[in-house]
């Protein structure tokens, strides 16, 4: 063997080595997450499924198949389920299209570098980083039928006063019944006291929207506006042609981010009336969790809880659709 | 358009005009922010004023919307009424000690992904992905019965409430992008001068890489001093729980004493709405950049 051949040999194997060395580095890097992350979040989503196919009051009982699945969906659970997804959709119809609209005004204002303009970004991004325990103690406060200022200042103008989160009446039906009209069960509408939640589920989130419209905002080239006002527009037709369809990607985000969140909203209902009055705010969540926390039927909420993720991941697919395409990041 | 008609348009319009319309725009510009700007403002303003109200005044019908005295002492005795101290001590515990560890995790794993090659890389990064996209709400229940007797038998400790938030894909996202951007001729220079991984990792990617490290550091403790979920249901000893489950339970401790409630709600938030103020750069900057909503 030439001294050449030798050399390229011990070559190789320090390359060898030294890829060696470079994998088991790695994957000593990567230890400690996916530790915690196949213990609390890879394994336990198997584990849901498992737990969903038994009876499993507090401790594991008979294996059911997919009983506890066709109990929710058509069977013993069936009505009340299938109100809490309506009141879920309620509840999304009421809050995201408020949100978008309202954070699209804002935050168009606030990119027209007007005075002012950090002191209302942090004002409006304020209720956003408030705990929503906190914030929702506030609120249940703030709508007291008795000491409310709400209801104070609706009197002023000669309406109310209304019980809010202690409400459980329609929204329509209340409006009818005001002109002296009774209208049927079907068409009494949300309560009260959902579209109070929702008032606050607004609030909460309006910082969030505004960000988003503003870092979209920022993508869009001067030249377009620049433009467009040589060729005489004006400032709704810059808006309407302009803003919004080159704004429409985070619009789309935007409303997919919002309608995970309701899906998953949790803390501020259980705060602000923990899914009463009579059920009317018993989201799917809520749902979930009065089931498997509650109630103790830990088998029955599993099988609710993998439903509900199937339409969480759902929207968070489309997401990921829409991240992908959105070239510029903020 | 043809050049001439927006000459013509240009024209037409006197500077006089212009000036007054845009003062009219601005005005109602002004006016949008003014006005939802107060309502947005207005339940912290009601927690501020109602929480130094005297006990005749909280319970007045009307509500007064200045307080007529301040009682400051209202804060001394709400914060005796429930052992504060200690919520706030297991709190930052926790905080401090999530915070830290998401960092130190998600650092490592986000070095690996973005300046490492080893076997099964695309598949483990799948893996995170697909980790990422799966909604808490996904692991709940199976968490509540792991950390229960039969398994790990966890309920009621500190480290039920650390352990399952010591690593989050999104941190491993956020950092790997940041590190990613970071020159190849830096690091190529590093291992001329003999640098291992570890010692790159400290002197030359962490320094250059704050702004990052601030926004996971910031939202990792938000998320903390917010948790309210997971610590409601699996702990139930008051010496152990964190400060959100304990404001939801001195809300039926204040009763209709709602005064004592906002006082004791204003310190809760007083310490993350300070946090924000200060960090309003970085946590803005993270939130439009990868758009999480909690």
């Amino acid at each position: 063997m030439s001294v050449g051949a030798i050399r390229m040999d011990q070559r190789a194997a320090s390359r060898r080595r030294r890829t060696i060395t470079e994998n088991v580095q790695a994957y000593l890097f990567l230890l400690p997450a996916f530790a915690v992350l196949l213990v609390f979040k890879i394994w336990p989503v198997f584990f849901a499924i498992y737990i969903s196919l038994f009876k499993w009051d507090i401790i594991q009982g008979a294996f059911r198949g997919i009983d506890n699945y066709t109990d929710i969906l058509f069977g013993s659970r069936a009505e009340n389920f299938w109100r809490s997804v309506s009141t879920t959709f309620t509840y999304a119809a009421m809050t995201i299209p408020v949100e978008i609209a309202i954070g699209l005004v804002i935050a168009y204002i606030l990119f027209q570098n007007i005075r002012g303009r950090a002191i209302y970004r942090t004002l409006y991004y304020l209720p956003y980083v408030t705990s929503t325990v906190a914030a929702a103690a506030v609120f249940e406060w703030v709508f007291h039928p008795q000491y409310g200022l709400v209801n104070e200042a609706l009197g002023t103008i000669g309406m109310g006063p209304f019980s809010f989160l202690q409400e459980p009446d329609g929204l329509f039906e209340m409006i009818a019944g005001h002109f002296g009209v009774t209208l049927p069960q079907w068409a009494a509408g949300p309560s009260l006291a959902l579209a109070t939640v929702a008032v606050f589920a607004i609030w909460h989130f309006l910082g969030f929207q505004i960000v988003i419209f503003l870092a979209g905002l920022g993508n869009i080239p001067e030249q377009y506006y620049e433009a467009a006002k040589l060729d005489g527009a004006s400032q709704w037709q810059l808006f309407r042609k302009i803003t919004l369809p080159l704004l429409s990607p985070q619009i789309f985000f935007v409303f997919t981010i919002a309608s995970i969140g309701v899906l998953r909203a949790f803390n501020e209902i259980y705060v602000l009336t923990n899914g009463g009055p009579l059920d009317t705010t018993r989201t799917v969540t809520m749902n979930v969790f009065r089931t498997f926390f509650q109630q103790g039927q830990i088998g029955l909420g599993s099988a609710m809880g993998v439903l509900l993720t199937l339409i969480i991941l759902a929207f968070t697919l489309i997401q990921f659709r829409v991240l992908e395409r959105r070239v510029v990041y903020g | 358009m043809s050049t001439a008609n927006v000459l013509a348009r240009t024209t037409a319009r006197t500077p006089a005009r212009r000036t007054s319309r845009t003062t009219a725009g601005t005005v109602v510009k002004h006016a949008v922010l003014i006005l939802t700007g107060a309502l947005v403002a207005y339940p912290f303003y009601f927690m501020l004023t109602a929480s130094v109200k005297g006990f005749f005044e909280a319970s007045a019908v009307p509500p007064t919307i200045f307080p007529r005295e301040l009682h400051f002492e209202n804060y001394v005795t709400a914060w005796g009424m429930a052992n504060w101290p200690r919520y706030f001590a297991n709190t930052v515990f926790i905080a401090v000690v999530n915070t830290t560890g998401e960092l130190v995790t998600s650092i490592l794993a986000a070095y690996a992904f973005a300046r490492m090659n080893f076997k099964g890389k695309a598949a483990l990064f799948a893996l995170l992905l697909a980790t990422y996209m799966m909604p808490a709400e996904a692991t709940l229940i199976p968490n509540f019965v792991i950390v229960s007797k039969r398994y790990l038998n966890l309920y009621d400790t500190y480290a039920v409430q650390i352990l399952p938030f010591l690593a989050t894909a999104f941190s491993i996202f956020l950092l790997r992008q940041q590190f990613l951007s970071i020159p190849n001729e830096l690091r190529d220079a590093a291992v001329i001068d003999g640098a291992g991984h570890l010692r790159f990792l400290w002197s030359v990617v962490l320094p250059i890489s704050v702004p990052a490290l601030v926004t996971v550091a910031i939202l990792s403790f938000y998320g903390s001093w917010n948790s309210f979920q997971w610590p409601l249901i699996v702990t139930s000893n008051p010496d152990i729980r964190p400060i959100q489950v304990a404001l939801n339970a001195f809300r039926a401790e204040a009763g209709s004493s709602y005064h004592l409630l906002m006082a004791a709600a204003a310190f809760v938030v007083a310490p993350v709405a300070l946090l924000y103020l200060v960090g309003q750069r970085y946590l803005v900057q993270g939130i439009a950049r990868t758009g999480i909503r909690g």
